[in-house]
């Protein structure tokens, strides 16, 4: 698979790691070089400088071609606007963006977004270890 | 009218100061504290300090009841969340965003959001409009008609001078001519353009395009 991810904090860096690993073709993209540091030296993929609400730098980093793309920064808005762009304009077959906010999440989803909610997640997961 | 605006820049607050002078509800959501207490001391208690995209900050700024919806700051990506928040999930009737990004204009439209304002296309056609740069000036755009109101400025060194409203080949539209020290009038394909004249055009946005090269390109070449 190609895969376009944008966001390189650890869950970024950590995805672009596990799927390199498997023989993707992986690009990630940060709008701070400076989170590249994050990446191991076994890293074999591609590291961009960007910000990927910018149709442009999609277009750049060869999107049209992209498999998967995985928005993963730590703001909600750009998450979302990232993979809304990837989705509807370049038509990327799978597209995973990352929403803390639970509402946000669900109204991402109505708009037909895989958006996924970390804090849901976790907050289910102890809930769980709670009732244990 | 209930009106909620998104960002309390000069843009968000000369906004909310005009809205309220002429007697309707307004609310301004803010997210940086420092602005949020400049906001309350130069219009009082009518703003609301927190992130619009938040659906909760939403809830509570009574979205749902809301007629219009604005959002002006400087980030394309909040604007746009907020804006889409606003649309379809609280189906406010009338929202708008700006666009910082020109070339975001049409990825707005694509997502949902007809009504925006583009801040540096704006700019740029009022320098065109004040340098003389092109004859051809951007009036007015009617959005939800898709329609243009365009003047035309028929400058002397312009190879169109002398020659008919024919050559102009606008097969779309309506045109009103200037002359001056005369009435305006509707010209007919036989009128011939004189230097000085002036054209108000209204046609469908897509032959802005077209109609700019008849009148720039010639020149151009």
């Amino acid at each position: 698979m190609n895969v376009i991810i944008m966001g390189c904090g650890r869950v970024g860096a950590e995805l672009a790691h596990l799927l390199d690993a498997e023989g993707h073709k992986v690009t990630i993209l940060d709008a701070d070089i400076k989170n590249f540091e994050k990446l191991l030296p076994d890293f074999n993929g591609t590291a961009l400088a960007g910000d990927a609400t910018d149709e442009e730098v999609l277009r750049k980093v060869g999107i049209a071609e992209a498999d998967v793309f995985v928005a993963v920064t730590r703001d909600d808005d750009k998450n979302a606007m990232a993979a809304q762009i990837a989705k509807q304009i370049f038509n990327v077959p799978k597209v995973v963006c990352r929403i803390y906010e639970p509402p946000r999440e669900e109204f991402y989803r109505s708009l037909g977004l895989e958006a996924i909610s970390p804090t849901s997640v976790f907050a289910r997961l102890i809930k769980e270890k709670l009732e244990g | 009218m209930y009106v909620i605006i998104v960002g309390g820049d000069e843009v968000g607050s000369r906004l909310g100061e005009e809205l309220l002078a002429s007697g309707h509800e307004v609310l301004l959501i803010e997210k940086s504290v420092e602005r949020c207490e400049h906001l309350r001391e130069e219009l009082g208690t009518v703003s609301l300090c927190g992130d619009a995209c938040e659906m909760a900050i939403l809830t509570k700024a009574g979205v749902a009841r809301a007629d219009i919806f604005i959002a002006v700051t400087h980030e394309d990506d909040d604007n746009l969340a907020a804006c889409q928040i606003a649309k379809q999930k609280f189906n406010v009737p009338r929202v708008i965003a700006r666009v910082n990004s020109p070339k975001n204009k049409h990825i707005f439209a694509k997502l949902g959001l007809e009504h925006t304002v583009d801040v540096v296309g704006l700019v740029l056609e009022n320098i065109r409009e004040q340098a003389a740069i092109s004859p051809l000036i951007h009036l007015l755009s009617l959005g939800d008609e898709g329609l243009e109101i365009v003047l035309f400025r028929v400058n002397e060194d312009l190879p169109i001078v002398g020659k008919s409203m024919k050559e102009l080949s606008l097969d779309y539209g309506a045109s009103l001519l200037i002359r001056q020290g005369q009435k305006p009038v509707v010209p007919t394909l036989a009128t011939a353009l004189e230097a000085g004249d002036q054209l108000i055009f209204l046609i469908p946005s897509e032959s802005m395009e077209s109609l700019r090269a008849v009148v720039v390109g010639d020149n151009r070449a």
